[in-house]
């Protein structure tokens, strides 16, 4: 082997490497390590990481393929997953910052949607199923729960009536909402359904189409307005939260946000 | 639909579009079965990049679910970098939602995952941890899944000088730890 006459630089040397060197270079580099030691040491040590990362993850590719992520399964029940899609989906849109991938000018709605909707279904989660205390203030004390939530969220929030809909609010309370505090109303149906309003300040969110996202029992519509979003939540009946949410919405189009 | 999701299904959609007529009415199996033969590479290749193995469980679950519901966007092409473009993209979307989420961490490092393996797979598994998120993904495309430059670049929509440089780094940062060396103090020698 002759000295190349260029020298190899450390590009090469990944390359090299990495067998994405043109084929005529690589006899250059065998013969620029022979007499390169710190160089050869250096290529050596990228062989042996390479080698490391086998040796350590190859395992997990010849494991048996957990049943969750069976193709068949994923196709055939692919309703379970809508919520898990609407969230990636929405989730992608929060990546609108500096890595170029993504339209700029629909980043910032649904992301504060995405961070609305996981938190008033975690919130309508956790209530729902209090038999003693799912409320802080009972709906007996409805214009103090109002008076109260209002000052606190930062603009007017009356509880809807939903009576139409055959739902009598049990209360509501004050949680922590993702931009800012936000007002949770509580309903039931004479049979125990219940079903939660959620509603916080999400000065990005400007007046958005009504949507929907379903996880397991639960199902979610979700809208903004002048600044301030809704969520509503309840058993995944589609036609019937639908129902509930458009009553809802009439009302509090009616208080302007 | 984001943007991103959209365009790697177009751009792999123009680099094919004789692949249909080719595969005709079995496209869709054969979609299928592709996208499974890719499932224990992705589950490998996520578990280096998250660590925790429900996460990486999870990041497999979302970017087959997006793929299966794309079937009739993609027609054909490569399959594989688009997969990993997907995977890639929600972990970086799942590392920053994190921002505005609490961080758990475990209190004592008795992670299972790495107490049953030899010192030396426990050491380049924290050396993966210590980089910054892309010199990662692109140290394990290139180095564990063995995806060329070019591949590597579309996955993470930069040129290929700018995989080589990441390339390099993360190399010199993993070779500094498993020398030994403290990354923290690496900057100030």
């Amino acid at each position: 082997m002759t000295e190349p006459n260029i020298s190899v630089t450390e590009d090469e040397l990944h390359a090299f490497v990495d067998n994405e060197l043109p084929a005529e270079r690589r006899a250059d580099v065998d013969a620029w390590l022979a007499t390169h030691p710190d160089d050869a040491e250096r290529v050596a040590s990228w062989r042996a990481m390479a080698e490391l990362l086998h040796a350590r993850y190859d395992a997990i590719a010849d494991e048996t393929v957990p049943k969750r992520l069976g193709i068949e399964r994923l196709v055939q029940q692919p309703r379970r997953w809508i919520y898990g899609a609407v969230a990636a989906t929405l989730v992608a849109f929060v990546a609108g910052g500096s890595a170029g991938w993504l339209a700029r000018g629909a980043a910032a709605t649904p992301s504060t949607f995405r961070n609305f909707t996981v938190d008033a279904l975690d919130a309508h989660r956790t209530y729902v199923v209090e038999v003693r205390h799912p409320v802080e203030v009972a709906a007996n004390e409805r214009a103090h729960l109002q008076q109260w939530l209002s000052k606190r969220v930062g603009y007017e929030i009356k509880a809807p009536e939903l009576d139409a809909a055959g739902l009598k609010l049990v209360g509501g309370r004050l949680l922590p909402g993702p931009e800012a505090p936000a007002a949770f109303f509580m309903y039931e149906s004479p049979s125990g359904e219940r079903y939660t309003l959620y509603t916080s300040r999400a000065a990005k969110a400007d007046a958005t189409q009504m949507r929907y996202a379903a996880q397991d029992k639960d199902g979610a519509m979700f809208w903004a307005e002048k600044g301030v979003g809704y969520v509503v939540s309840g058993p995944t009946d589609k036609d019937r939260l639908n129902q509930v949410a458009r009553q809802i919405y009439d009302q509090t189009e009616k208080v302007g946000g | 639909m984001d943007a991103a999701y959209l365009r790697a299904a177009r751009k792999y959609r123009q680099d094919c579009n004789g692949w249909q007529q080719l595969h005709g009415t079995n496209s869709m199996s054969a979609f299928r079965e592709s996208v499974e033969s890719m499932i224990p590479a992705l589950r490998r290749y996520a578990r280096a990049l998250a660590r925790d193995a429900d996460i990486a469980d999870d990041l497999v679950q979302d970017t087959l679910v997006r793929a299966l519901r794309s079937e009739k966007l993609f027609i054909g092409g490569d399959l594989r970098s688009w997969l990993y473009t997907i995977l890639t993209n929600l972990n970086r979307n799942r590392r920053r939602s994190l921002a505005r989420k609490p961080v758990f961490t475990e209190l004592f490092d008795n992670n299972p995952d790495a107490s049953g393996t030899e010192a030396e797979g426990r050491d380049i598994s924290r050396a993966l941890a210590a980089l910054v998120e892309e010199q990662r993904s692109v140290l394990l495309l290139v180095m564990l899944e063995g995806l060329s430059y070019r591949e590597v670049a579309d996955i993470q929509g930069v040129p290929i000088g700018t995989v080589m440089s990441r390339l390099a780094r993360a190399r010199a940062h993993v070779k500094a730890y498993l020398d030994g060396e403290r990354p923290a103090l690496r900057a100030v020698k």
